[in-house]
């Protein structure tokens, strides 16, 4: 029994290991080989409303603590999960740094478009993976766009554009809150052009702060600027991709 | 555009953890209060008005995620620093009571509140666990000087008689007003006519909850391509409830059954929210119900043909409708119909019940009594005729004191309902007119310290039960008695139950336990000890010895 345990533990090292290699490269993920019950992206993907679903996935970025409930980004090699209100006590919530792999325990839901795993559990698990922004500016206004909800990805060469005006009736390139009724702290919209079509886009204040690097870049945008972006590929009633990385277009 | 979507991220009335950080550290403020350390003292009106001091007061003000409202309250406080140039008010915006609560909270336990602040009753109750942190406020609404109509406040503010009396006193508990209405909205079913005459009914003068479960089932007919008859999508929830806490109370008042006492007992776990939850089970597992924490806002559903009965607040009233104002879903989704505003469904639509709700103002009490009665000063300009109209224009809202109301200018806003889609909206003045139609059926429910915990619970048997039903899960007497249970802990109320009102001001803390009382005694003692000895030795001195 003893040489048994030992086997096991010696297999279960050498797994982390290779996990731990994964990690370094950045390149590959371990997320595509998974635990006994645990569902893979497409049969996620494929899933009813309403039933229990269980994800190995790796945590992106967090959204939210609140009241021992977490709102994290997630994804896999294969596709994105978004976890929304998960049972997670505070300090839980500081274990889970962006690469962490987790499994997920819970239902799956919509809510205005946005599909998301809901009233979750989970458990920190050995691994780790941080997804590349993938390029999806070609999919902007098809179809397609919905198959990379949620995932970590990037707009490139897209043009700012008026998000309104200001009480003096000037253009202005952002507003606080999507009318501008808000203010400084609140969450950012601005929109964004590429082929004559445009796209609104928000910094979600939640995930990054009037602190963050994103926040002050997007205060600082002027109308006719070319930029590249990286953000969340976020649902509601219809793409609303929450921007985590604004830079001149290259 | 994008409506508010933090008030799902940060949902109010999650703050159960908190509620209960802030009632101890509210009760260590009543002890050091008892103790005599330092803490506010309780506010006197100050004979005058310094006007050679400048004053800089917080004003902590929510809004609908509308910049027309935001616009409202700057410009309310550049007239009234027009009015006090001494007093300069910094305002904080808001979009979600629950964030304000929450960040009171935070700020009662590091002494920086904010001087006025838009807020609920309820939530009140738990900032009154702190010593003097709110100002009563019926000293001021006499004072001759700066009262209501006193003879020294610059603009022409109401008299206290003008202000409704019913809205009035939903700021009173503790026998003390702690606050004053700002403005004052209820709920209403907006329904899809088009659709209800498409099935074959008729809309009564008054819905009820069986007309409204009946055409909502009948409804759900599919052809046989899955397709909802009524619409032609694959998409249709019947019926959609925005605030589910609102319906649970409502259906148990209709019902005249338990909520809670006035003392803060809770009686909401009883045969009749049983009943209640059985009845909307089968319309969950039907797919004819859901609610907005489960699918999204009712409107979003409705303006796309996707729903037939969409209950939520007057105040969401622009939202409402083919030609609403303010919309979140793209054009091409909008479906035409006819939008009727009506009254909540009820069980006794002769004797019909529904909640009153919207925002009050309270002030926090600081050290200067002048910055207090500044902060006063300012609380008193938004119940300005100005103020209110403009304010309440901004959607199905009413203004809260009858002075306004009875203006030419506010009657002939009414008057002009459907000029336009935009200040004349149809939807949003009918549901106005709801309300001013319904203010003797209006109520509101009793005010405690846990009262806030209590609501959210009501909310919460029916967003479990639908979830569970959802999920598969059997509804049945087990299932309803771990729901309540599971209730009963998660927001403590085993912990409020019987509390006998609980704290306003300084509460009276009751018998010491037993450790403390074995430590004074034994302090006591030691004391007695020193005593006894100290005069031993004086006695020995004193003989010579």
């Amino acid at each position: 029994m003893k040489k048994l345990m030992s086997m096991l533990l010696a297999v279960m090292l050498v797994l982390a290991c290779v996990g731990c290699g994964s990690q370094k490269d950045g390149a590959t993920a371990d997320g595509d080989v998974k635990s006994e019950g645990v569902m893979t992206y497409a049969e996620y993907a494929a899933a009813e409303l309403d039933t229990e679903v269980v994800v190995e996935t790796y945590v992106q970025a967090k959204q939210s603590w609140w009241e021992d409930k977490a709102t994290v980004y997630t994804q896999d090699k294969d596709g994105a999960y978004f976890v929304y209100n998960m049972a997670c006590s505070e300090e839980d919530y500081a274990k889970l740094t962006p690469g962490t792999k987790i499994k997920v325990t819970g239902f799956k839901g919509e809510w205005s478009g946005e599909v998301e795993i809901m009233d979750a559990t989970f458990e920190i698990m050995e691994g780790n993976y941080i997804a590349p922004a993938e390029d999806v500016t070609s999919l902007l206004g098809k179809d397609e766009l919905i198959d990379h909800q949620n995932k970590f990805v990037a707009f490139k060469g897209m043009t700012v554009e008026a998000a309104g005006q200001d009480e003096n009736g000037n253009d202005v390139a952002f507003l606080y809150n999507w009318d501008g009724s808000g203010q400084d702290g609140d969450d950012l919209y601005f929109n964004v052009s590429l082929d004559g079509n445009t796209y609104n886009f928000t910094v979600e204040s939640y995930l990054c702060d009037n602190t963050t690097d994103v926040y002050a870049a997007v205060k600082a945008l002027n109308i006719g600027d070319k930029i590249d972006m990286e953000g969340f590929l976020y649902w509601y009633e219809g793409v609303n991709p929450h921007i985590t990385s604004v830079k001149a277009a290259n | 555009m994008r409506k508010a979507l933090k008030r799902r991220f940060m949902l109010p009335g999650k703050a159960v953890r908190r509620l209960f950080s802030v009632l101890a550290a509210g009760s260590m403020l009543i002890l050091a209060g008892c103790h005599g350390k330092e803490g506010l003292q309780a506010f006197v009106i100050p004979e005058g008005f310094d006007e050679s001091k400048e004053y800089e007061i917080t004003f902590w003000a929510k809004n609908d995620t509308n910049k027309t409202q935001t616009a409202i309250y700057q410009q309310a406080i550049t007239d009234f620093e027009k009015l006090y140039p001494n007093i300069k008010v910094n305002l904080r915006l808001y979009t979600d009571y629950g964030k304000i609560y929450s960040d009171v909270i935070t700020n009662i336990a590091t002494g920086t509140t904010p001087n006025v602040c838009i807020t609920y009753p309820d939530h009140i109750a738990t900032y009154l666990t702190g010593a003097n942190q709110v100002v009563p406020l019926e000293e001021l609404f006499e004072d001759g000087k700066f009262g209501l109509g006193g003879s020294e406040v610059r603009f022409e503010g109401p008299e206290k008689e003008e202000i409704v009396p019913k809205f009035l006193e939903e700021c009173t508990f503790g026998g003390h007003y702690y606050a004053v209405p700002f403005m004052r909205s209820t709920e209403a079913c907006y329904v899809n006519k088009t659709f209800v005459e498409a099935l074959g009914y008729t809309l009564p003068e008054k819905l009820t909850w069986d007309f409204v479960w009946e055409v909502s089932e009948a409804a759900m007919a599919k052809d046989e391509e899955g397709n909802y008859l009524v619409n032609g999508q694959k998409v249709l929830i019947p019926f959609i409830y925005k605030s589910t806490d609102n319906m649970m109370i409502q259906m148990l008042k209709q019902k005249d059954a338990g909520y809670s006492t006035k003392e803060g007992e809770v009686l909401l776990f009883n045969d009749t929210t049983k009943e209640i939850l059985s009845t909307i089970a089968p319309h969950v597992k039907s797919g004819a119900f859901s609610t907005f924490k489960i699918s999204s806002y009712p409107a979003n559903f409705l303006n796309a043909g996707q729903c037939i009965f969409a209950i939520d607040s007057t105040a969401g009233a622009t939202w409402m409708g083919t030609n609403a104002p303010l919309t979140d879903i793209s054009e091409d989704k909008l479906v035409s119909f006819e939008t009727e505003v009506m009254a909540i469904p009820q069980f006794e639509p002769e004797n019909p019940k529904m909640i009153s709700q919207g925002p009050s103002v309270c002030i926090f009490n600081k050290e200067d009594s002048g910055e207090v009665l500044a902060s006063w000063l300012f609380t008193q300009y938004l119940l300005t005729d100005q103020v209110q109209i403009a304010y309440s224009e901004t959607e199905g809202y009413v203004p809260v004191t009858l002075k306004a109301r009875d203006t030419d200018e506010y009657q002939d806003y009414l008057a002009r309902c459907g000029e336009d889609d935009e200040l004349y909206y149809d939807v949003k003045i009918k549901a106005a007119r709801l309300l001013l139609d319904h203010v003797d059926h209006t109520f509101v429910t009793p005010v405690f310290s846990g009262s806030t915990s209590l609501r959210d619970a009501s909310g919460q048997l029916i967003e479990n039960t639908a979830k569970s039903v959802r999920r598969g899960q059997r509804f049945d007497d087990e299932f309803v008695e771990k729901l309540y249970d599971d209730m009963i802990s998660l927001y403590r109320l085993d912990q409020i139950r019987g509390a006998g009102g609980l704290a306003f001001g300084k509460e009276d803390l009751g018998s010491l336990p037993a450790t403390s009382v074995i430590l004074l005694s034994a302090l006591g003692a030691a004391w007695g000890m020193i005593l006894l000895y100290v005069a031993f030795r004086l006695i020995k001195k004193k003989q010579g010895y």
